[in-house]
């Protein structure tokens, strides 16, 4: 199946896209697609574990993604 | 007035939030504006662009005022949050909140901010008089991607 990573700020500039398609297994969790993730160019960049959002909720590492999910990367905020 | 979150693109209107926040009941009316700071860590900054997740960060405001409004027991709580290009002393987010009495009201004020600057996913990418940009890290680690 394949899930939408969004990449912001930061991150993005990291891997010089704001969005990848990820291929990962049917009962794949959120640390799945990060390790995918990971084998893109400028992804060591990236902290170990980086905040994410799955649908625009946050989520941690073992939350089950589905296909067509949104996940995004969220680096540290700076709001305000 | 319903709590409201707003994010926009045009200058902050700073009385336009207090009157929304305004009621007949509300003995206080607090503002707070934050503005772009010329000196961010010693170094000169002539600008800031903010960048959101915007379909989540308009969520997680929403919430916010929403929690602030019930926690609080006011229903006049009004978040607005500007993106894009900003320059030295431009408000870069409002918040007023209306409530019968001035304690609650500074209470809700303080409370939203802090949550915002938790777990709103705004960044900012700082200017610099030298010409360089880097994304701030609150977090005080050394931000990635961004040049030296």
């Amino acid at each position: 199946m394949t899930v939408t990573v969004l990449l912001f700020a930061s991150y993005a500039e990291a891997l010089g896209a704001s969005s990848l398609a990820v291929e990962v297994a049917g009962d794949a969790t959120v640390a799945d697609v990060i390790s995918n993730v990971r084998a893109h160019p400028g992804a060591d960049r990236l902290p170990p574990m980086p905040l994410v959002a799955v649908n625009q909720q946050y989520a941690d590492a073992h939350a089950p993604v589905r296909d067509g999910d949104e996940v995004a990367l969220i680096p540290p905020v700076a709001g305000g | 007035m319903t709590p409201l979150a707003t994010l926009v693109r045009a200058p902050i209107d700073p009385i336009a939030l207090v009157r929304a926040a305004s009621s007949p009941g509300n003995g206080a009316v607090i503002l707070f504006l934050g503005a772009v700071r010329q000196v961010n860590d010693g170094r000169d900054v002539t600008g800031i662009d903010y960048a959101a997740y915007e379909g989540m960060a308009l969520r997680e405001l929403q919430a916010i005022v929403d929690e602030g409004a019930t926690r609080f027991g006011t229903p006049d709580v009004i978040v607005e949050h500007r993106l894009g290009e900003l320059a030295v002393e431009d408000i870069s987010v409002g918040i007023a909140v209306g409530h019968p009495h001035r304690d609650m009201a500074y209470a809700v004020s303080r409370w939203v901010i802090e949550e915002l600057k938790r777990r709103v996913p705004i960044w900012k990418r700082e200017h610099y008089t030298d010409g360089t940009r880097e994304w701030v890290d609150p977090s005080g680690h050394v931000s990635v991607g961004s040049p030296r």
